[in-house]
């Protein structure tokens, strides 16, 4: 059974929880959320700032500060590898060739005194696995350039002779150079203007179909997500309130009051109400959750029950619901 | 870039020239006169008037100052009032010990300093980073001539392990370049563990960990390399300094070098060794701040890109 969700499964996540702890604070990132995600799908996490969806994405990778932040019970599975187990030599190997990640904000993800090139070169040595010679390294920086439609000609400039959009693509150039089995996107687009931005997604996705990965989206731009998702999750307060695929989640069907509210603040040009409907209040402190459910205080159909216990999950045809509405008590 | 560096160089003469001009202003508005500085207080008005008049002294300042210009002017620095040598033959002959104390200085403090900084800061807030910082903030504390004897005190006269003056042999420089690399890296430490920490933290770095480098590559090639811009300017300007010759080391360790050198000839107004050792060192200084600001701008394509416009 576990073999098989091995080849069928690129991620993984079982009850991961993420703390960081500082000045005697524990911040509580992220909650005891757990998904899988097929080979070839892609998965959007969606959420406010602050939900928990980098915290998740570095967890993955296993990259977070290692001295303030902690990974507590839980398994992360890769391609059948419990990554909380290895050591760190194998995790190297693993980061950029079988897990890779595209960063928020592509003005300093990149080494500003290293050449796009060389940054290129440095993901491809290191994974060098076929012992390639110099020359044909080099071969494949320039095609990992013109993949992201960069001519190759202009591997020896700098970071800064690039603009937003272009930098963005080195990002994700270095992040597709060797291959990688899984990505993970972490709202590739927020630093850009929109009409990069439409470059870019479109980018992405091409290179995804045609390289044949699995990919985790996080943004918390639900047209983006409808746009590029098989599946999604929606996340608030470090849990995963609502998880389904994307028919159910932009469907009809029952919904969490949040995911209400997301897309109730979503402006619609068919609509004649002149405002957009807000979620009232606040994201609670990560350091002081509010007992039971988390979305509680902000909650317009909320009850007795709500403020005390926390939900359970509801579940139909793998759409799952954390909200008492629903009356699951399937802990 | 050469054009960058040609203009750079070009502009040193100016520069020396007001220094020139400034010094040598200054050291004529000391009171007193060579004559009577040399002779000393037994000697006659008449003797001294006499030697004053034949160091040309007893000119007035501006006609002096003219004629030390076009002096230089023909690369003639003339001789010292002390000895009648020519002002170079004192220079060449003390430099070299200055310049090899200095190179050694610099490149033991450097070593130390820069590992540390590093270290602690990988390592923030761990105990062994806590340690390294209380020991370099107490070593910021003492004064350096303290150190020095002290040193001194143990090393030369009670363990009788190196000698305790001269410059003969490598022994020699045991002391001088020990001291000195335990102080100067004491400061090296924290700006290296300061720029250190925050170049961490940058995205890149974080790009460089998600590619799958190692460790010890991030630190290096990626964070130090990024870090390093603050650390080589202060080490580069602290080398020029210590180029002038560092009087208290030298007269605690009776060590023959510049800076005694320059310290005599003030005493003196022997104002053509001044003014030499003057010119000579603000030289060195400024092709030495040239040199950085190149070797900065070869490091970083941001600041060659604000050097060389186009």
């Amino acid at each position: 059974m576990s073999e098989q969700n091995n080849k069928k499964n690129a991620v993984e996540v079982e009850n991961l929880y993420v703390e960081y702890h500082s000045g005697g604070q524990v911040v509580k990132a992220v909650n005891g959320i757990s998904f899988t995600l097929e080979k070839g799908h892609t998965l959007g996490l969606v959420g406010e700032t602050g939900a928990g969806k980098t915290s998740t994405a570095l967890a993955l990778m296993r990259l977070l500060p290692d001295r303030v932040s902690h990974m507590r019970c839980g398994v992360i599975r890769l391609k059948g590898d419990n990554i909380m187990e290895l050591p760190e030599s194998h995790m190297n190997l693993m980061r950029g060739s079988i897990i890779s990640m595209i960063f928020q904000d592509p003005m300093t993800a990149l080494n500003p005194i290293m050449t796009v090139g060389d940054q290129i070169l440095e993901a491809l040595k290191i994974h060098n696995a076929e012992g390639l010679s110099k020359e044909q390294l080099n071969r494949k920086v320039d095609e990992a350039l013109e993949l992201v439609g960069i001519p190759a000609s202009r591997k020896n400039d700098y970071p800064l002779q690039f603009s937003g959009g272009m930098k963005q693509r080195v990002v994700i150039a270095i992040a597709l150079a060797c291959s990688p089995d899984i990505l993970i996107a972490d709202e590739p687009t927020t630093a850009l203007d929109v009409t990069i931005q439409a470059q870019v997604l479109a980018l992405i996705d091409v290179l995804k179909q045609r390289l044949g990965m699995s990919m985790i989206m996080i943004s918390h731009d639900l047209g983006v997500v409808v746009k590029t998702c098989d599946d999604v999750g929606i996340m608030y307060a470090g849990e995963l309130v609502e998880y389904g695929s994307v028919e159910q989640i932009y469907g009809d069907g029952p919904h969490h009051p949040y995911t209400q509210g997301l897309f109730g603040a979503i402006p619609n040009i068919r609509s004649k109400s002149r405002r957009l409907t807000s979620i009232e209040g606040l994201m609670p402190d990560p350091t002081d959750l509010p007992k039971g459910c988390k979305f509680s205080p902000r909650c317009a159909k909320c009850m007795e029950i709500c403020r005390v216990t926390a939900p359970g999950e509801w579940e139909q045809d793998g759409h799952r619901i954390k909200c008492h509405l629903y009356g699951g008590y399937t802990e | 870039m050469g054009k960058y560096i040609a203009k750079r160089l070009l502009l040193i003469v100016p520069i020396l020239l007001g220094v020139t001009i400034i010094v040598f202003t200054i050291i004529n508005a000391i009171p007193g006169d060579p004559g009577r500085r040399l002779l000393g207080p037994a000697a006659t008005q008449e003797q001294v008037d006499a030697l004053n008049e034949s160091l040309n002294y007893d000119k007035p300042f501006l006609e002096r100052l003219g004629k030390y210009l076009s002096d230089i002017a023909h690369l003639d620095f003339g001789e010292s009032y002390q000895d009648g040598e020519p002002v170079f033959r004192k220079i060449v002959l003390n430099f070299p010990y200055t310049l090899r104390l200095a190179i050694l200085q610099t490149v033991c403090y450097s070593i130390l300093g820069i590992t540390l900084g590093v270290f602690s800061a990988v390592k923030q807030y761990s105990l062994a980073d806590n340690v390294i910082r209380v020991i370099s903030i107490a070593l910021a504390a003492f004064p350096g001539f303290w150190v020095y004897m002290v040193a001194l005190l143990v090393f030369s006269l009670y363990l009788g392990w190196v000698p305790s003056s001269g410059a003969d042999s490598w022994l020699c420089y045991i002391l001088p370049v020990g001291c000195a690399a335990v102080l100067s890296a004491s400061s090296l430490q924290r700006l290296t563990r300061t720029t250190m920490l925050e170049a961490i933290r940058q995205d890149y770095v974080r790009t460089a960990k998600a590619k799958g480098c190692a460790a010890g590559t991030v630190i290096w090639k990626h964070a130090f390399l990024n870090a390093m811009l603050p650390i080589l300017n202060q080490v580069g300007i602290n080398f020029g300094y210590l180029l002038g010759g560092t009087v208290i080391a030298e007269s605690v360790f009776g060590m023959p070098g510049l800076g005694t050198v320059i310290i005599t000839a003030i005493n003196a107004k022997d104002v053509p060794m001044v003014m030499a050792c003057t010119i000579f060192l603000a030289a060195i200084f400024c092709v030495l701040v040239v040199a950085l600001d190149v070797i900065s701008a070869l490091v970083d394509p941001r600041i060659k890109a604000k050097l060389v416009k186009r």
